[in-house]
């Protein structure tokens, strides 16, 4: 197989095959279902329920809050009995709407309901792109229904999927990159997808095709997902569409980091000043794909995502079809529960996920996994001094010194912090995961990043004034402008 | 929330245990700790364990050339240094490092670059020089400025020229050759004798300790190689580099008659040039991190090594050019950061 790949990164051991062959299985939601207000990227959304009130599965229960933004719809049926703060999977107590589930599943539109029988085989969207007037497929109606739908980036970022279709200039895009790499370990809810619903997926494609005339639409999986690789080659095949193609990746993390996909599949950098569509890309995720095709098709809000629960302390691995807002404890326990004590509880991959301390927070739009281990990796080793091996900067992505930068922002120097290109970090853990000496080098860089990044906003706010005021501003010293 | 503080937190009686219907009663504690959460296999004391045992085989074909004088001689250094880090981090309420295994490599580096004839209580000094003043006063393992067992080694010759350059004769050989006894091959080639190019890669030869067996160092080197404990950039372009001054200096002097094939694969073998490279040139903590950075101390190391060699007075010239060589390393690092992912070379203004 002639695969792509981006420079550097690391190859931690898969663990994939715990979950890999488990159909995705629908949960319902029988106790509260949570619904935080703001679980996307950009503005949060407005409620637009009371206490009280009764609201219908698909039912929207907030209003996008702004351009950057997406409406919060519910996924089950039952009464609204509070709106106020909430825990969330980072800890933090944010605004919430609680529902109290009713158990009926009663839904807004029947139609909506992923219990429906074959909603995803390939009849069944052949019928639902058979049946889509030729009216709802124009840019702005695509682009209307998928931003109605409240469909934000599923990869994990959130970033409203709307806001990412509406590029300056359209016809600029020359990609569409369908990310099916799922480099994080453990985690397999892309790869069923792309192997339960890749005629959904292909269609969404499709569709999303029609904003970029000149655009080609890539989809790429890494090679340690082979039976994907030619499923999705074969309905490719079939399509007879010249504008898709299947672009195997050479398993290796981060290959789904954004940038270093659109290295591996287009040749073209970023940096985190540059938005993919700044390349002529869009890059999507291929569950938010699925779900731009059903929303576009029968105006269905995201009220469901997939979740891998999985880990060598669950007792049966699977891949679930979660309804937002429902309980982490529920997930895990429609999983089985535990099969031995977990040493530690992440939501998200194993190198840029969340530790937990509570299983009492909501699935959010973004909730990729449950990922329970009974051992702590990081806790058997103690951090011992750095012995400046470079294998840190060999591993980093970005092309950074992370022993340099991490040293610095221990230091809180964090002019040397910038200067060495310190905020291009994406966080991906390649530096610690190789790190012999165990050192927590993203913990330094995170540090060093909200440190700088507080510095930088000053130092423009205060360019940004001193323009205002007398308009006799000179580019000022290392002063970038945005 | 101070992020630089705690990285491991430890949750108790946190209530992720098991949920309600799970069928044992879970109630001991989890981690919280900042992502990734899983860690590659390899530590600091794996990589010194690969060091030394990479080390053994020049170390066994020295004992095996040079008799049990030279076991001595090792386990002089590596007892000495071990117990110098043992008891100043003892005295000094310091945590204990030792069984990191850095002070064995450390001690095991000094030995080999000794010759066999030594008078015990040099190696041991030269084990205390290098862990005391070189390693802990600079504030430990990863803080030295220069390679403690180069640096002791230098202390050593320039204190006992004469006992670190008395190299005995070798009282084994592989198989019967011409290879000269007494002089190191070095030595030899400078004084104008010639040394079949065969017989200095596979048979063992005088000089210290751990330049015995060409192959035995070859052996340890490949075995770190595929451990992928070091890369092959900083040897590999050190030893060119080396070569390719050599060459250029005899030019530039006039004296390119003197080279032969047997002359250069002396220079490269004869000496401490493949033990330097593999094994002290590319010593992590002084050593360049950023590709152009090895790049620049590479060649840097290989033109004072051909300068010490053919230009100086002494036949020797690696351990020298080495040091010198650390102390450029944090200025080379400095000015050779990497332009990150995706950045745009910088125009210059005006």
């Amino acid at each position: 197989m002639n695969t792509r790949t981006f420079k550097r990164g690391i190859h931690p051991a898969g663990h994939k095959e715990l979950a890999a062959d488990s159909p995705i299985r629908l949960v319902h939601a029988t106790g509260q279902a949570v619904y935080p207000l703001s679980q996307h990227i950009g503005a949060p959304a407005v409620a637009i329920v009371a206490p009280g009130e009764r609201v219908l599965a698909g039912q929207k229960i907030a209003e996008a809050g702004g351009f950057v933004s997406a409406p919060i719809y519910s996924a089950v049926s039952g009464t609204v009995s509070a709106i106020g703060p909430h825990m969330n999977a980072s800890g933090e107590t944010v605004p919430c709407i609680t529902i109290d589930t009713d158990g009926l599943d009663q839904w807004v539109n029947p139609a909506w309901d992923p219990a429906g029988e074959g909603a995803y085989t390939g009849e069944a969207v052949e019928a639902l792109v058979r049946n889509t007037p030729e009216e709802a497929l124009t840019p702005e109606a695509i682009r209307g229904a998928v931003r109605e739908a409240g469909i934000v980036g599923l990869g994990g970022a959130g970033f409203p999927a709307a806001v990412k279709l509406t590029p300056k200039a359209p016809e600029a895009i020359d990609y569409l990159i369908v990310n099916g790499a799922e480099c994080e370990p453990y985690l397999t809810c892309d790869y069923r997808l792309m192997l339960e619903r890749a005629e959904a997926l292909l269609a969404g494609c499709r569709w999303i095709l029609r904003l970029f005339p000149k655009a080609k639409c890539v989809l790429a999986v890494e090679d340690n997902k082979p039976d994907a690789i030619l499923h999705l080659t074969e309905l490719v095949k079939a399509s007879g569409d010249g504008r898709l193609s299947v672009c195997p990746l050479r398993a290796k993390y981060p290959q789904g980091g954004e940038r270093m996909l659109i290295a591996a599949v287009t040749g073209r950098r970023l940096n985190a000043s540059l938005l993919p569509a700044d390349k002529g890309c869009i890059v999507m995720n291929v569950s938010s794909v699925i779900a731009s095709f059903f929303a576009i098709a029968c105006g269905r809000p995201l009220t469901h995502r997939i979740m891998t629960v999985t880990g060598d302390s669950v007792s049966t691995p699977c891949n679930l079809e979660v309804p937002v807002g429902m309980s982490y404890r529920e997930v895990l326990e429609a999983a089985g529960g535990y099969a031995r004590q977990p040493k530690k509880v992440i939501t998200g991959g194993p190198m840029m996920g969340t530790a937990l301390f509570s299983l009492d927070i909501p699935v959010t739009k973004t909730s990729a996994s449950i990922l329970a281990l009974s051992e702590d990796p990081v806790a058997i080793h103690d951090t011992t001094p750095c012995v400046h091996c470079g294998k840190c900067l060999r591993a980093c992505p970005e092309r950074l010194v992370p022993q340099l930068l991490a040293a610095a922002a221990d230091r809180d120097e964090f002019d040397t912090f910038e200067k060495y290109g310190g905020m291009e970090c994406i966080e991906c853990g390649s530096c610690a995961y190789v790190c012999p000496a165990k050192r927590h080098l993203v913990q330094s860089m995170r540090y060093g990043k909200r440190k700088t990044g507080e510095i930088i906003r000053a130092r423009r706010a205060k360019e940004a004034a001193e323009t205002a005021k007398g308009g006799t501003v000179a580019g000022g010293k290392g002063g970038k402008t945005p | 929330m101070n992020l630089k503080k705690s990285p491991v937190a430890v949750v108790d009686g946190a209530d992720a245990n098991s949920p309600a219907g799970s069928t044992t009663d879970m109630t001991t504690t989890i981690h919280v700790s900042v992502s990734p959460h899983i860690r590659a296999g390899e530590t600091t004391a794996t990589i010194m364990r690969d060091v030394v045992i990479a080390l053994v085989p020049a170390c066994a074909m020295g004992i095996y050339a040079f008799g049990l004088r030279a076991l001595w001689v090792i386990l002089t250094c590596v007892l000495t240094c071990v117990a110098t880090e043992f008891v100043y981090q003892k005295l000094m309420k310091l945590p204990l490092t030792v069984s990191d295994l850095s002070a064995v490599v450390t001690g095991m580096i000094l030995a080999v670059n000794m010759p066999a004839g030594i008078p015990l209580w040099m190696p041991a000094l030269g084990s205390v020089f290098a862990i005391l003043i070189v390693k802990q006063l600079f504030g430990g393992l990863g803080q030295n400025i220069m390679n403690p067992a180069l640096a002791a080694r230098c202390f050593l010759l320039i204190s006992f020229a004469s006992a670190m350059t008395s190299f005995p004769e070798t009282v084994r050989t592989l198989f019967e050759g011409n290879t000269l006894s007494g002089a190191t091959p070095l030595a030899a080639i400078k004084a104008g004798a010639s040394i079949d190019w065969f017989q200095m890669i596979f048979n063992t030869h005088s000089g210290c300790i751990g330049e015995a067996s060409v192959i035995a160092i070859l052996v340890g080197a490949v075995y770190l190689l595929a451990r992928r404990v070091i890369t092959i950039h900083i040897p590999g372009l050190y030893i060119l580099s080396t070569v390719g001054f050599v060459c250029l200096i005899h030019l530039v002097m006039g004296t390119a008659d003197t080279l032969s094939v047997n002359y250069l694969v002396a220079q490269v073998c004869g000496g401490g040039l493949l033990l330097g490279a593999f094994f002290m040139a590319n010593d992590y903590v002084t050593c360049p991190i950023t590709p152009l950075g090895q790049v620049i101390y590479a060649v840097l190391l290989g033109l004072l090594t051909a300068l010490f060699r053919v230009v100086g007075s002494s036949s020797e010239g690696v351990s020298y050019a080495i040091i010198i060589g650390n102390l450029f390393v944090p200025l080379m690092e400095r000015v050779t950061v990497p332009r990150p992912f995706g950045m745009v070379r910088k125009k210059r203004k005006g």
